[in-house]
């Protein structure tokens, strides 16, 4: 390979790399944010010690998750311009000022409050400290619709001109360039799936100690507003996602054929590929197993519809097939997985045995990194599947990256490498011990408990003493 | 002329202003970190900033993601010329960030993550100075991209400023614990205050000298007459208001040395405007010819007109629910 392919692969990889660590933080902290805003409405509604419990509980999990989701998403926010430069240049006016309001919108908003919010439970009033939590989770919502709106423009850019010097240049109208045509759909299923994400980590979480002890209590409330969760909003996943795929096929066609495995074009109806091995040098599916028409009938709700394939797409325009193709099945196995966990507990609620069916919470405990995985597949089909170009059909990737030397790239992504599973590994045991610990009413702090002067301590012994009058006033609730 | 694109230039401006202004203090108490006391000192320093910091590093996105909104040439240019040094950055961020939640997670290692914090926060601050050092020294440009290799950023010159940021950055964290701690720690604040005063003060003499020698146009700006006469107030500025941080240091006043030690940043910025302006890249791409379209400069001003005042208002909001000194409440 020449150098400069060298150069070009590796600031792939390196932005493959970066950006997939960083959207598992999110995808966790857009969920969580929210779920702690409910844990403290529901508290100051109800005055309830068990979701004060589970606020402080979650709490400390989140500041974790924030932390990590913060320093990773700077190196993103840079990356455009280290590496992809000549993109930058030319996407810049369009995409520039989308991400300037994500900044000014978003981020300063989770940042401004986030302090309140970890620390802040003694210095300001309840409700004013439920306003900063409410605040941080609306910025994690913000924050998703201007990203998902440049990501979106990037797949199905609209509202644009052609500037003489070869940049992309707004049009008269904004709302063009940030409602593009994709930009719905995935800002649907992005936010799902970062609810169904949290869901199951915190269903997992409560699965684990109502394994241990079935009886306590802050582990029951978990599992149960997790389990609603995963049996409301799956399914909404699984239409939302439907939905998706069938803008992709209008505006995207080719992503949707090497999602199907559809190297041929079906005239006559075309098959849904369960299973099989994609080999793009012979330009078929190897071991196929396969529902005739099945496909036709999903995409075009007519199972005799005509179904065009890759054969119709010139070969430098293919994106790669294998991996978006094993990608897809991966995200659409996990989400029925889902809806199917959800199903379950359904079940196990009208046989009230929510809380005692271990069958259940092993199955709960076993799908905790789901909504992960199935994000990052999810992520794996939709940015690798719009390849080979950056903004479609219009700039190429090989096109867009910076004119640096591949070594230089070569020595960054291996300095990434070393210190995102240090520090990002170092930080996930973190959580799990956190997540290890059960949700007790009223335990101690642990003995490596935050030592904050002005911090997390005397917050926690205000919350505790408060809920300790809860308690003597309603006579034990928690 | 007050055209959109100087309006975006003095908002950028205003961005790394307030970044280098806010994040200094956080980087500086992690710089001076290994000098405190552990135990109840090093967790005073940090808890005097860990409510704030992560709003105080936003405004470095807001510098680069403006920049990217605002001037995409410069963007496009001045990251690749200044990889390694901003990679660097990244990296170091990211060990200061994590290290605010991971030396309360982990007290078997609370160590490493404190050597983490202390070399994530001086790292950075050699990064952002070793930037700014390559941009004022110019960078090889061709077309619309950088076209120098990969180590055109390194000269003694950088290296120079590099430590200059540092020195400053640990100046501003020293006058910040003297401002919000108490005790032993604030008497060792003072000191450090003292004493880093001193070497910042030959760190910019000495850059100011070599910038005069690195372009032509810098020296004819700062030294023809008469522009002389407005420039010259600038070193004069400076040396009242060090004489005014050294006053209130010795009057053992809590805020005011942080004030003045603000006020020679800002003139040192002052400097660095008056020798640039009205360039993006030194020398190379002016504001003008590296400004995106009117239409994105309009879009955006609107929403920089509303929300930046909103910011600043619920930023100084949480500055205010944890003012005062970092008292020990919480020790058992």
């Amino acid at each position: 390979m020449m150098d400069q392919e060298w150069a070009l692969l590796l600031a792939r990889a390196q932005f493959a790399f970066t950006v997939s660590f960083h959207f598992l933080f999110p995808a966790f902290s857009i969920g969580l944010a929210s779920y702690l805003a409910v844990l403290e409405g529901l508290w100051l509604k109800t005055g309830q010690g068990v979701y004060a419990n589970l606020f402080r509980y979650w709490l400390k999990i989140f500041a974790v998750v924030f932390a990590m989701g913060v320093v990773s998403g700077i190196v993103m926010s840079y990356q455009f311009g280290t590496n992809w430069s000549v993109f930058s240049d030319k996407a810049g006016p369009v995409i520039g000022p989308l991400m300037a309001y994500e900044v000014l919108t978003a981020f300063f908003l989770e940042a401004g409050f986030l302090g309140v919010m970890l620390f802040g439970m003694n210095k300001v009033g309840r409700k004013l400290h439920f306003a900063a939590t409410c605040a941080v989770a609306a910025g994690t919502f913000i924050s998703a619709f201007w990203i998902l709106s440049v990501n979106s423009w990037m797949q199905t850019p609209t509202g644009y001109e052609l500037g003489a010097n070869g940049q992309f240049l707004p049009g008269p109208s904004w709302i063009d360039i940030i409602f593009n045509p994709s930009f719905p759909y995935r800002l649907v299923h992005t936010v799902l799936a970062a609810y169904l994400t949290t869901a199951f980590a915190v269903g997992a979480v409560g699965a684990w100690h109502l394994l241990k002890d079935r009886a306590n209590p802050g582990a029951r409330k978990m599992f149960s507003m997790a389990m609603w969760m995963a049996a409301i909003v799956a399914p909404m996943q699984i239409v939302a996602g439907d939905f998706h795929g069938l803008n992709t096929l209008e505006h995207q066609p080719a992503k949707v054929m090497a999602m199907e495995g559809h190297y041929e074009s079906h005239p006559e109806g075309g098959p849904l590929i369960l299973f099989g091995v994609p080999n793009s040098a012979e330009k078929r599916v190897d071991y196929a197993v396969e529902i005739p028409k099945a496909s036709s009938l999903i995409l075009k709700h007519d199972p005799d519809a005509p179904l065009a394939g890759l054969d119709t797409i010139p070969d430098e325009n293919e994106p790669p097939v294998g991996i978006v193709f094993w990608a897809f099945r991966v995200m659409v196995a996990l989400g029925f997985a889902m809806a199917g966990l959800g199903l379950w507990s359904l079940l196990a609620r009208a046989r009230k045995r929510l809380y005692d069916w271990p069958l259940l919470h092993t199955a709960a405990l076993v799908m905790g990194p789901s909504g992960f995985i199935a994000v990052l597949a999810g992520w794996i089909v939709t940015e690798v599947g719009r390849q080979p170009f950056t903004v479609y059909g219009l700039l190429r990737t090989a096109e867009s990256a910076s004119p640096l030397d591949a070594p230089a790239v070569a020595a960054s992504l291996a300095t990434f490498a070393a210190v995102y599973f240090i520090v990002f590994g170092a930080g996930v045991l973190y959580l799990l011990r956190l997540m290890a610990k059960p949700p007790e009413p009223h335990e101690a702090l642990p003995s490596d408990a935050p030592i904050r002067t002005s911090g997390i301590t005397p917050a926690l012994q205000v919350l505790e003493g408060e809920e300790r009058h809860i308690v003597e006033t309603k006579g034990g609730v928690s | 002329m007050m055209d959109l694109t100087v309006i975006w230039a003095i908002i950028i401006a205003f961005a790394i202003v307030a970044y280098v202004v806010m994040d200094g203090f956080d980087l500086g108490i992690g710089i001076l970190f290994p000098f405190f006391r552990v135990g109840r000192d090093r967790d005073m320093a940090m808890n005097s900033v860990a409510p704030v910091w992560d709003g105080n590093e936003t405004w470095l996105v807001l510098g680069g993601g403006g920049l990217l909104a605002a001037f995409p040439l410069a963007y496009a240019i001045i990251l690749p010329a200044l990889y390694a040094p901003l990679i660097a950055m990244l990296l170091s961020l990211i060990l200061r960030g994590v290290a605010f939640e991971f030396r309360w997670r982990d007290a078997d290692h609370r160590r490493w993550w404190d050597v983490a914090f202390t070399v994530g926060s001086t790292v950075a601050a050699l990064a952002q100075g070793i930037a700014l050092g390559a941009l004022l020294q110019g960078i090889t440009v061709e077309g619309r991209a950088y076209a120098g290799g990969w180590w055109e950023w390194l000269s003694p010159f950088t290296l120079l400023t590099g430590l200059g940021v540092v020195v400053g950055y640990a100046l501003l964290g020293a006058c910040w614990l003297n401002w919000k701690t108490e005790g032993a720690l604030q008497r060792q604040a003072v000191t450090y205050a003292g004493r880093l005063g001193i070497v910042l003060l030959g760190v910019v003499l000495l850059v100011s000298l070599a910038t005069l020698s690195l372009e032509p146009r810098y020296h004819e700006r700062w030294l023809a007459y008469p522009s002389v006469l407005a420039t010259a107030q600038v070193p004069l500025a400076s040396m009242i208001a060090t004489f005014l941080f050294y006053r209130s240091l010795s009057r053992r006043k809590d805020a005011q040395p942080f004030v003045w030690a603000l006020v020679l940043f800002g003139l040192c910025f002052l400097g660095l405007g008056i020798s640039i302006w009205p360039d993006v890249i030194p020398a190379r791409v002016s504001i003008w010819e590296a400004a995106a379209p009117p239409r994105s400069q309009i879009f955006m001003l609107i929403g920089a007109a509303v929300l930046v005042p909103i910011i600043l208002a619920y930023t100084i909001w949480a500055y205010w629910v944890f003012r005062g000194k970092v008292d020990s409440e919480g020790y058992h």
